[in-house]
């Protein structure tokens, strides 16, 4: 029981701070630079991905086991696996308008951008790689996902900030926001002394 | 019979060009980020990278513009996954069996390239409202695009990072020629933030670029900021589609929320 409470942490730290989905494996960088600009929307973004990263990686373990290793066509992971979390996006999505409105109404805008996302898909493969159970897989897709959301919130703050200041003038837009990115990818190298 | 020939082998070797120069997928769209930075650390796993791509590009686009006729509308989008990650698949076992050095330093990019931008974005906005030879070339052409910017980023990635070149240590051949100096290499160009870094003095140059173009007069539409607010190349060129249209068009954020504004 110790043990795996131990590797739950570990397991925390590592995907959450360490090996950030984005800034270390640059994983999900299309909604990470697209929707931060302002931290309420980031949340949501955030909000959005947690949902659909656990869920996702929860159902990708399952039909791994019960349905790819059972009949030994494993190496069909990756198209089983797209298909799967791109039409579980949509379900979600039409499942929360009709049952959850509120849900819906802060998560819904954000849920179309994912439907395609490599972070969710790359966490699915991720998980098999590294031959974590069904209990771990969902584990770790919520934890990567945590690790998105703080990643996008620090930088929507930035940016906030960061629209008062006197930026050179090739430099404004994407490109200050990049350097940002890549400040911030140096801080969380820090943490890799943690594990 | 032979005018028509030439005349279709001029429009192909233009939407050739068209993808290497004109509408570099990476330099002037902006598409397809992710890969470009997580595996340009070295010019080698660029060029590998961008060559892998190319080959899923052209196969998808062959079969999506010989399949534009059968695919009903409303489910494009998988079927058009379907086929792109097949052919991912494809090649990523042939990967594994015969350049296992490739294989084992892109790792799981190479499965990522089903969600690559560029390839839904070629199959929606080219492949298939297009024959097959046309198709073809885009897809030659926009990769071989692809794979110049991702070895241009990972050999200034490199070059920076190690001092090397494919592999060669070329600065301190060429300091030693001259100096007894050593160049000590900046090993974050190598690591993860140094490809913010690199991406952000790219993104810089193209801003520049584009303002004086637009100084001048000159048409610049065709060259996204660099994945801009709306996450540019992404949610206009097919990634961010529903997997099935339900009701009505799909709307970008901008859109969406708009709407909810509005209701």
């Amino acid at each position: 029981m110790l043990d795996v409470v131990k590797d739950l942490l570990v397991l925390m730290i590592g995907s959450s701070l360490v090996s950030n989905v984005v800034l270390s494996q640059f994983l999900g960088l299309c909604p990470f630079l697209g929707v931060s600009k302002k931290v309420d929307t980031a949340v949501g973004m955030g909000g959005a991905v947690i949902f659909v990263i656990t869920i996702a990686s929860g159902v990708a373990a399952v039909i791994y086991k019960f349905v790819l290793v059972r009949f030994d066509i494993t190496y069909l992971q990756t198209i089983v696996f797209i298909l799967v979390i791109a039409a579980l996006v949509q379900f979600v999505e039409m499942f929360l308008k009709k049952y959850v409105p509120a849900l819906y109404q802060a998560l819904g805008v954000y849920l179309p951008l994912i439907t395609t996302n490599c972070a969710v898909l790359g966490i699915a493969l991720t998980n098999v790689q590294k031959s974590y159970g069904i209990g771990f897989s969902i584990a770790s897709g919520l934890f990567t996902a945590v690790g998105f959301l703080i990643a996008i919130v620090i930088l929507a703050g930035i940016r906030e900030k960061m629209e008062y200041n006197d930026v050179p003038e090739s430099f404004r837009g994407m490109p200050i926001v990049l350097i940002t990115a890549g400040l911030m990818a140096i801080a969380f190298c820090g943490f890799s002394g943690l594990l | 019979m032979s005018e028509g020939n030439s005349e279709a082998r001029q429009g192909s070797m233009e939407v050739f060009f068209n993808g290497l120069v004109k509408e570099n997928p990476t330099f002037v769209l902006a598409l397809g980020m992710c890969p470009t930075l997580a595996v340009t650390t070295s010019a080698v796993n660029g060029l590998g990278m961008g060559l892998t791509t190319t080959a899923v590009l052209v196969l998808s686009n062959a079969i999506i513009s010989l399949l534009r006729h059968i695919i009903p509308n409303r489910v494009r989008i998988p079927a058009f996954i379907v086929i792109v990650a097949s052919f991912v698949t494809m090649v990523q076992l042939l990967l594994e069996g015969f350049i296992p050095s490739l294989y084992s330093a892109l790792g799981l990019y190479i499965p990522l390239i089903v969600v690559n931008c560029i390839i839904l974005g070629r199959a929606e906005s080219f492949a298939s409202k297009n024959p097959v030879i046309p198709s073809i070339f885009d897809g030659l052409g926009m990769g071989l695009g692809f794979t110049v910017a991702l070895t241009a980023i990972g050999a200034v990635r490199e070059l920076l990072g190690a001092g090397e070149l494919f592999g060669i240590p070329i600065i301190n051949n060429v300091l030693g020629m001259f100096t007894s100096v050593e160049y000590v290499p900046i090993s974050i160009f190598v690591l993860a933030p140094g490809a913010f870094f690199v991406l952000a003095a790219l993104t810089a140059l193209q801003n520049r670029v584009k303002r004086k173009m637009q100084e001048k007069g000159q048409n610049a539409d065709k060259i996204q900021s660099g994945c801009s607010s709306d996450c540019a190349g992404c949610s206009d060129s097919g990634c961010a589609h529903r997997f099935v249209d339900v009701d009505g068009a799909p709307g970008s954020v901008a859109d969406a929320k708009a709407n909810k504004k509005e209701g």
